[in-house]
């Protein structure tokens, strides 16, 4: 317990500074940072052929940032394929087949780094390195960079709104903020906490594996193949990215990816530290303090429930040992160095901020565990990724403003400006299609014969599937890594579900925070709503539970509540 | 379609940025910049301030690499302290969980198997085996047991080697690694070192 609050405490009292300095990222005061990074950004500004201070209207800045994605993600997929004649390769590994490599690049493209494969067995140091390295730091930073621009849009003041030379609302300039974001947060950030691990024992290296030969002949294991490689430098990003795919198949359960109770501490902090430091950061970054305090409670509220669930039911026994061992927490795909509550804290984090790394197997959770998790990415705002959880987030704050403003009798606005069809249909298509796309592709797996693909039988295959869905449009990443997913149904269904889950929620509200600041700002009166208060933050909380909660109630039902029940009885 | 960059100057650019160009040369300079440079710098440094753990914390004996102290072996010989089941018999290039839910048969079934092992070979009742001993890990390389998993085998490991179990005892209980600052992680033991101690015993 005192290891849980310890994390809590370490990752907010990181988050508060970090997410003031990230706000002088993308302000346009100079900052100290400007003056250490300046020459090196312009040397990469030049090589683009971009000014970074020529403003974009909403239009141009996604297609800046979908265009980018798209050459990206075509790299990427083409390095996956053809990874067995390219350098950087000595444990002699093929390419992937056509739909893995899909799959491959539209998961890491997505930040969801779902892996339909194990890392250190088909994937060479090239791959791990130029492909998915790489897009574990510039996808995080695109997601960043979308919610400065919605930041600075949506909350801007009447005589702070720029505009394009063609007279629109500008958003900033998409180049500018991902290349800054890349050189002020992420790069350092991540060298430390790659140093950190590698003192703690992540490896670091460019050779292949090193043989060595068991100590108990009797074992009939004559050879062990120690899979080392540049592990530590990938381990971090894909902590702070919110990325979560990691260099071995089970993630940081692997003593090499996570060895100590310390390196699990740090990884456990680094999972949480952007997503809240990007709290902090809207409150510097728009001067509505008040405003980011009340999203910090609501979002704190909803980590400390799923996550006391999760640590409560691991620390149960698994059913399945029954009066096999003495009574002890669910210790079935976990480590003895981490423990339970570690485990299902991290659990929660992961699912919560959708970064989807492990360090214990969630499909060997016990049936309230599978369900905290569950919960957590269906409402895929508490924290949520790098950049998008925010964002999520203001889409139900707008929502929550509709509604509020109805159930009172005003028309509803934000800070004087209304809020219009216009407005909510946008937000409704970005909220809606989660529920659609994850329960209607789940239905249909379930439903045709030979897609589905679980390994475990009755509810908790059901689950298996609702699970693999949940997490690729909350681009989360984590699985019940027993369904075998390397197939094409699940590799191709996989990548419409992360490319939507993925683009929608983040340019409609981009869409709507331009079309926002468009309009005239009425006065605020005494008649206006102020959505700065707790009644406010309550109400948000209402909607969130009510929209993300009830739409997948009957699923949760049928899966981990069933199975729960028909264990305790 | 463009015109090359001049030499000393920027090139002043009247469009945002918002063509096909721009994109394919930010992706390349961004690949080059997060997945060459960045991975170079973090491992060049790393090892140097952390050589053995850079390479995999290896242990050596005898000349010969006899594993890592980050990877678990299968042991079987009574000689030796014995591990947790693995789901992939300690193989680093497979690791895997069993994956298998609470619900699952076959996971009540591996359990049962292993208990009654555990009974036949320590004669204690079921209730008196610790957990660790019947849960396969997460990574299946777990390097890993709990203190009392280690304490249940002493009198075994003592007989097969012919040695007093006080002597046993003792090397276990050095070997405990407690909670950092009491509160981060578990007290655990790991197995491959104690049972290379073991074999260093005079």
């Amino acid at each position: 317990m005192n290891e849980v609050l310890l994390i809590y405490a370490t990752a907010l009292l990181l988050a508060w500074p970090l997410g003031r300095y990230m706000a002088s990222i993308y302000s346009p005061a100079p900052d100290f940072s400007r003056r250490g990074c300046g020459a090196i950004e312009n040397l990469v500004y030049r090589a683009i052929g971009v000014r970074p201070d020529v403003p974009m209207n909403w239009k141009q800045y996604g297609k800046a940032l979908l265009k980018l994605h798209v050459i990206v993600a075509v790299t990427a997929f083409v390095i996956f394929m053809q990874q067995g004649r390219l350098p950087l390769n000595p444990d002699g590994i093929e390419g992937m087949s056509w739909d893995l490599a899909l799959h491959t690049a539209a998961s890491f493209i997505t930040n969801t780094n779902q892996q339909h494969y194990s890392g250190q067995a088909q994937l060479s140091y090239f791959s791990q390195l130029i492909a998915i390295v790489s897009i574990q730091i510039v996808t995080p930073a695109a997601g960043l960079a979308v919610l400065a621009a919605i930041l600075r849009t949506l909350f801007a003041r009447q005589d702070e709104r720029r505009m394009t030379s063609s007279g629109e609302i500008s958003v900033g300039n998409f180049y500018a903020d991902l290349v800054r974001t890349v050189t002020r947060l992420f790069i350092p950030l991540a060298l430390i906490t790659s140093l950190l691990l590698a003192w703690q024992g992540v490896p670091g290296t460019y050779q292949g594996a090193q043989f060595a030969h068991p100590i108990d002949s009797s074992a009939e294991l004559s050879e062990q193949r120690i899979p080392a490689g540049p592990v530590a430098p990938m381990v971090a990003i894909k902590q702070l990215g919110t990325n979560g795919g990691g260099w071995y198949g089970p993630n940081s359960a692997v003593p090499l990816e996570n060895p100590t109770p310390i390196s699990n501490f740090i990884e456990t902090v680094a999972i949480v530290l952007v997503p809240m430091a990007s709290v902090f950061m809207a409150g510097y970054l728009t001067g509505r303090r008040r405003l980011a305090l009340s999203i910090l409670g609501v979002m704190l509220a909803l980590s400390a429930a799923t996550s006391g669930l999760a640590i409560w039911s691991e620390n149960q026994p698994n059913a399945a040992f029954a009066g096999l061992a003495a009574e002890g927490p669910n210790l079935e795909g976990k480590e003895v160095r981490i423990g339970a509550s570690a485990t299902a804290l991290w659990g929660a984090f992961t699912t919560q901020t959708s970064n989807g790394s492990v360090n214990g197997m969630l499909d060997s959770f016990n049936p309230l565990g599978g369900a905290a998790t569950l919960m957590d990415m269906f409402v895929n705002a508490t924290f949520g990724g790098v950049g998008v959880g925010l964002i999520n987030y203001l889409l139900l704050l707008l929502l929550a403003v509709f509604l509020g403003s109805l159930m009172v009798g005003r028309s509803p606005e934000l800070y004087g400006r209304a809020l219009e069809a216009k407005e909510i249909k946008l937000v409704s298509i970005a909220l809606l299609l989660q529920p659609l796309l994850i329960l209607g592709l789940t239905a249909l797996a379930v439903t045709l014969p030979g897609l589905a693909q679980n390994s475990n039988p009755g509810v908790h295959g059901l689950s298996q599937v609702l699970y693999e869905y949940a997490s690729a449009f909350a681009n989360n990443g984590s699985g019940f890594e027993g369904l075998g997913d390397n197939t094409v149904w699940w590799n191709v269904s996989c990548s419409v579900a992360l490319i939507l889950g993925r683009f929608i929620p983040i340019l409609a509200p981009l869409a709507v925070a331009a079309h926002m600041a468009a309009k005239r700002a009425a006065p605020v009166t005494i008649g206006s709503l102020v959505i700065e208060t707790p009644t406010f933050a309550l109400l948000t909380l209402g909607v969130i539970l009510m929209l993300s909660l009830l739409s997948f109630f009957p699923a949760l039902v049928l899966g981990p509540l069933a199975e729960y029940l028909s264990l305790a009885g | 379609m463009k015109k090359p960059a001049s030499t000393r100057l920027p090139a002043p650019i009247a469009t945002a940025g918002t063509g096909w160009g721009h994109a394919t040369r930010a992706a390349v300079v961004l690949m080059a910049l997060c997945g060459g440079v960045y991975p170079l710098l973090a491992v060049s440094i790393g090892g140097v301030l952390f050589p053995h753990q850079s390479t995999g914390s290896l242990i050596e004996r005898d000349g010969k690499i006899a594993g890592s102290h980050l990877v678990g072996q299968p042991f079987t010989s009574p000689r030796y302290f014995h591990g947790r089941p693995s789901a992939v018999n300690y193989d680093p290039f497979s690791v895997s969980g069993s994956n298998l839910a609470p619900s699952n048969p076959q996971l009540r079934a591996r359990a049962q198997a292993d208990a009654e092992a555990i009974v036949n070979e320590y004669g204690v009742t079921k209730d008196a085996i610790p957990v660790d001993l019947v849960a396969a890990s997460g990574s299946g390389i777990d390097p890993h047991i709990s203190p009392d998993a280690a304490r249940l085998q002493i009198r075994r490991v003592a007989a097969a080697r012919a040695i007093p179990e006080a002597n046993v005892a003792a090397l276990v209980e050095a070997r405990i690694e407690p909670p950092v600052l009491g509160i981060l992680g578990q007290a655990r033991v790991n197995v491959l070192t104690l049972n290379l101690a073991l074999d260093a015993l005079p």
